[in-house]
């Protein structure tokens, strides 16, 4: 066991006890009384947030593969716009972004009356559709550009190997093309996961209920500054870590 | 010009626009000003940090390290926004736990300074990761000769390692420089007035959400364009003399 020796040093020891010291002063000497009443909301949140991360996640998946697919053999009338998106995407801030499709299409949307009386306006009303729909634009922006690269990256013996093989164009990306694209940026799309996860406080700025919004709240209620932020960071590090170890064990899990 | 923009059917949206009173495009401007400078600011703050904190993680002690490391990675791992009020907080109560103790009273810290701290600690975290690359990237050889010369270790960073690194680290720094624009724009939700809540002040008095914060973004965009131009040259600048990278003469 190297790795529990090397934890184990004299220096890390000491650092550990430090640690351990500060922890239980924080657990003493802040106030964590606010915790029980605030309980049910914070998992609610949590739950936001996690369901807002794996929808827009997903879905910004699949929007960047043809994304990628565009920019790197795609047409040049397909090739460019996908080029624009990604650029304008990742050339200005999420914040704006949120917010220039909440305010923007939420102000727009109620002047057509046909909208209105729609069945979809109930949810247009509210405000997760818009954070989904900018969190997946964004999500897909940046992965359009690493799919390209990905995409591009297949060497062209393999496909040229299952074009003889005489596999029909579909089979051939869905077999040979895609598996292999996404097994060499496997790393960076954990990377970009956890990038994505630490964009979702932004849709609190727009009234949407996640785990930052009720950190923001027992702020606001208890006049209590550093606990609630200090909570809601070691959250947020438990979260990232757990989607690094997912995709650790992903990518151990795919032969190379 | 006029007539043009009346056809285009854009002529309210340049009216919005204008630098001049009724038109809100200085305060745009003011807060584009704001940004950039903050984004200076945090970037140049985060390079140093970084210097340091790449070299203590190669050459420093043990505990150097395991700090460096723990500084590293949890910065990496919360939330921008998060940080961002963390340590406005702190960095509020230490200015007034200093000054009280010097017999002063409170004070007012100013956006743009809190801003610069702020993002420059966040940038810090990933500047250090960049260069201690690039310095990793280096052939140790070349340092071991600066060493060998007897140059002492400030030298040797300004004379051989800094120059010699400076080709490998630009491409990041380049990213982190890109961000740092970005991440001005959460600055926002602390209530500075940068160029995103400029706009947003703009937009929700006059209710043309469309026409100001398309506006805020091509300016992004046009920050962004700009800054890979300049970034390529001088990523031309740091590596020449060097054998290109896609081969042949040049």
């Amino acid at each position: 066991m190297t790795g529990l020796r090397a934890l184990f040093q004299p220096h890390r020891i000491v650092l550990m006890l430090v640690f351990a010291a500060l922890i239980v002063w924080c657990a003493l000497s802040l106030r964590w009384d606010w915790i029980p009443k605030y309980a049910p909301l914070a998992l609610q949140g949590l739950w936001a947030t996690i369901w807002i991360l794996v929808v827009s996640t997903v879905l910004g998946f699949l929007l960047a593969v043809p994304l990628g697919l565009a920019q790197a053999v795609g047409p040049w009338y397909l090739g460019i716009p996908a080029r624009v998106f990604c650029t304008v995407i990742r050339g200005t801030p999420l914040l704006l972004q949120i917010w220039l499709l909440y305010y923007g299409l939420g102000s727009l949307f109620p002047e057509y009356p046909w909208i209105r009386s729609s069945e979809l306006w109930p949810y247009l009303r509210q405000a997760w559709p818009y954070a989904i729909l900018a969190l997946t634009f964004s999500y897909a922006g940046y992965e359009g550009e690493v799919m390209r690269g990905a995409f591009s990256g297949v060497s062209k013996g393999q496909l040229e190997t299952a074009k003889s093989f005489g596999m029909p164009r579909f089979t051939i990306f869905r077999r040979v093309w895609l598996p292999q694209a996404v097994r060499n940026v496997l790393p960076t799309l954990g990377g970009e996961t956890i990038l994505q996860l630490k964009a979702t406080p932004l849709v609190a700025t727009i009234t949407v209920v996640e785990i930052y919004s009720v950190s923001s709240r027992v702020r606001a209620d208890t006049f209590i500054v550093y606990e609630p932020l200090l909570l809601l960071a070691v959250v947020y590090m438990i979260i990232a870590g757990l989607i690094a170890l997912a995709f650790r064990r992903l990518e151990r899990k795919i032969p190379t | 010009m006029a007539e043009l923009l009346e056809m285009l059917g854009l002529s309210t949206s340049a009216e919005l626009l204008s630098l001049r009173p009724p038109g809100w495009g200085y305060n745009l401007l003011r807060g584009l000003a704001n940004s950039l400078q903050i984004a200076l600011g945090a970037f140049g703050l985060g390079v140093v940090i970084g210097l340091f904190g790449a070299s203590g993680k190669l050459y420093g002690g043990k505990v150097t390290r395991d700090l460096l490391a723990i500084y590293t990675t949890v910065i990496r791992a919360v939330p921008e926004l998060v940080l961002i009020l963390i340590l406005y907080y702190v960095g509020t109560d230490i200015a007034n736990k200093i000054s009280s103790a010097i017999g002063g009273g409170r004070v007012e810290i100013s956006g743009v300074v809190a801003g610069i701290w702020v993002l420059g600690v966040v940038q810090g975290a990933y500047a250090t990761e960049v260069l201690r690359g690039a310095i990793q990237a280096v052939p140790a050889g070349q340092i071991e000769a600066a060493k060998s010369y007897g140059m002492p270790a400030w030298m040797t960073m300004r004379r051989v390692t800094i120059p010699a690194m400076m080709s490998f680290a630009v491409p990041g720094l380049a990213n982190l420089w890109l961000i740092a624009t970005k991440d001005t724009a959460l600055l926002a939700v602390v209530g500075f007035s940068e160029l995103t809540l400029e706009t947003r002040q703009a937009a929700s008095s006059t209710r043309a959400y469309f026409t100001f914060f398309l506006a805020a973004g091509a300016l992004y965009l046009m920050v962004t364009l700009f800054s890979g131009v300049v970034f390529g040259r001088i990523e031309k600048w740091a590596r020449r003399g060097q054998p290109s990278l896609r081969g042949g003469t040049r």
